[in-house]
């Protein structure tokens, strides 16, 4: 069974069709990447995917489970999750508390009105976890606000691993990472590959050729090409409409 | 790995500078009243329950207003509850201050369900607008309601009784009985910004996609936090019966909103002590100025604009200046 189904989905913003007819099969444990020009519609359609943007026409199964009429926060409690490619974050919280939070939510009730919860050591010791797969553990204590951009996409990460998902949305995780900093997030990833699915929206063409397991390429809001990362790499129609322009501009 | 058990975050650090701080007001408040006697000024101890009764009710909207970011216009709906849940069960009888708390408490819950779960469908201005409206329809309850003087208000016998004893009935006991409740009130608001739920809400104020995007749907949190505060505002009304020996819609109408809104912002928002602070001062500087000049509104409305333009977090960010408080960083 695919851990992703996307069937048809359409989105229009006014006469802007952004999503127009996307289909996916995504398969358990791979990451699946989706590249495209700029507006071609990459984070309309992972908005579209969490729920955090209702669809015009079309449907989305976790599983065989049909998930297109939930909301945001029932989909991730079934365990589908994404981060953002503008980080989004609690500025006010510690890095650990972003954390914490996320692992509260899947893990027992929030309606606990008494307690300490920065005392709570089960929540502190998961939140360290995926801060550590993250590659951020060291700044635990540091608020989120004050950390650095690299450090931020790290937080994204964090966050979204402290869900546990069974399918994670990426968007553009390396966004405005560069060099060493860069490398070190692509094995962050590569480690994480196989514990469960992922979709993986990245301009870095490098990331992606070396993450990837399938990649399909977004145009104008429709899939013109889906295959395994040579394959892409070598057709035509996704030459001429996009990694063209990427090598002329290099 | 730093260590999982010992995170005494900054933000936690700031917290327990403010629990200093609430235990400083609180002493001040404990010493006030032999203070007054010594001075011969008893009168003082009257003002101070009804500066204690507003501190509840400002530390309860800032629950909402601070760690929520829900601005409540309507506020004052809940003091009047309180004040006519004394007020009408007087009249049939009941006097007892346990039996009215919790008959004041128990409407202010069913109105902070129904008009919350109303106007949290909407968001920043409309959420004041809306908030304000339903105060107002109390209000104007109130009014039509003749038995109850309509209008003028009604005038109270005597003050509550605690389980069959007397304890309100010299201005001493009325003082200490609402000290007491406010530092219960505190406490108890206090363990919920720092609870699991405390955490949950802030987080909304802070950011609601990411909050959604990690699991949580706001509108539960939202609205049980202002059930919560709508219920603390109530007991404040109760209080505030008592002290003043008399009920009228004039407790609930939109000024006292705006007045309870003053007071949190003067005290600074999201500090549960500051609000209480806040109260202090803006009701000080009401019998103060009041005493000087007619115009006094025109003097406090000008104080609020230099202190919004020297000190945006209030009495606590004035406090953090001087280095006596802990600054949230
Ligand atoms: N809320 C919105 N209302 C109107 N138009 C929108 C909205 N969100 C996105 N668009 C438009 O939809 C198109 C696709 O945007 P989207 O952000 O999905 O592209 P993208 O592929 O993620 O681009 P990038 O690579 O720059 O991140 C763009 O033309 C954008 O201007
Ligand atoms: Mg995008």
């Amino acid at each position: 069974m695919t851990s992703l189904t996307v069937r048809n989905l359409t989105k229009s913003f006014g006469a802007l069709k952004v999503t127009d007819d996307v289909s996916l099969a995504v398969e358990p444990g791979e990451i699946h990447a989706i590249i495209g020009p700029n507006g071609a519609g990459k984070t309309t359609l992972i908005s579209q995917l969490s729920g955090q943007l209702g669809s015009d026409g079309g449907s989305v199964s976790l599983g065989d489970r049909d998930i297109t009429r939930l909301s945001m926060p029932d989909r991730v409690k079934l365990g589908l999750a994404r981060s953002f490619q503008i980080t989004s974050v609690l500025p006010g919280f510690t890095t650990l508390e972003n954390v914490a939070l996320a692992v509260q939510a899947r893990e027992g009730s929030s309606f606990r009105f008494f307690g300490t919860v920065a005392r709570e050591e089960a929540l502190n010791r998961a939140a360290l976890k995926a801060l550590a797969e993250a590659g951020l553990d060291h700044r635990a204590d540091v608020l989120a606000k004050s950390l650095s951009h690299g450090e931020h996409r790290r937080l994204e990460l964090a966050i979204a691993l402290a869900t546990e998902p069974s399918v994670l949305l990426l968007d553009e995780p390396l966004a405005g990472v560069g060099g060493e900093d860069a490398e070190t997030f692509v094995a962050n990833l590569q480690r994480l590959k196989g514990r469960f699915t992922m979709v993986l929206i990245e301009h870095d063409m490098d990331a992606v050729f070396q993450l990837a397991d399938r990649v399909s390429v977004l145009v104008y809001g429709r899939i013109i090409a889906t295959g395994t990362p040579q394959a892409i790499r070598s057709d035509p129609q996704v030459r001429a409409a996009y990694l063209g322009e990427e090598e002329e501009a290099a | 790995m730093s260590d999982a058990t010992a995170t005494l975050t900054a933000p936690r650090r700031a917290l327990t500078g403010r629990l200093k701080a609430a235990l400083v007001l609180f002493v001040l408040f404990a010493l006030m009243p032999p203070l007054a006697a010594a001075l011969n000024d008893p009168f003082y101890v009257l003002i101070g329950t009804r500066i204690l009764a507003f501190a509840i009710a400002a530390m309860a909207l800032d629950l909402i207003l601070g760690y929520g970011a829900m601005v409540s216009f309507g506020h004052a709906a809940y003091l009047g509850f309180g004040t006519y849940a004394v007020a009408i069960l007087a009249s049939w009888g009941v006097n007892d201050l346990v039996l009215q708390i919790l008959a004041a408490i128990a409407i202010s819950a069913i109105f902070a369900l129904v008009t919350g779960a109303i106007s949290l469908r909407t968001k920043g201005v409309y959420f004041i607008m809306i908030t304000l409206a339903f105060g107002q329809m109390a209000f104007f309850f109130f009014i039509s309601l003749s038995a109850y003087g309509g209008d003028d208000g009604v005038a109270l016998m005597q003050r509550s009784t605690v389980l069959g004893m007397d304890l309100l009935k010299s201005d001493f006991g009325l003082y200490y009985t609402t000290l007491a409740i406010l530092v219960a009130l505190f406490v108890l608001c206090h363990r919920i910004v720092g609870s699991r739920f405390g955490r949950v809400l802030t987080g909304i104020r802070e950011n609601p996609t990411r909050m959604e995007a990690i699991g949580y749907s706001p509108f539960r949190y939202q609205l049980t936090a202002f059930v919560i505060s709508g219920c603390i505002t109530a007991v404040a009304g109760v209080m505030l019966a008592n002290q003043a020996q008399f009920v009228s819609p004039a407790f609930m109408s939109w000024h006292r909103s705006g007045e309870l809104i003053v007071m949190v912002v003067l005290g600074g928002v999201g500090t549960l002590a500051g609000p209480i602070a806040g109260a202090v001062a803006a009701l000080l500087l009401e019998e103060w100025l009041g005493a000087l000049s007619e115009h006094w509104k025109l003097f406090f409305g000008v104080f609020l604009v230099l202190m919004v333009l020297f000190s945006p977090r209030g009495i606590t960010g004035l406090l953090e200046k001087a280095g006596i408080a802990r600054r949230q960083e």
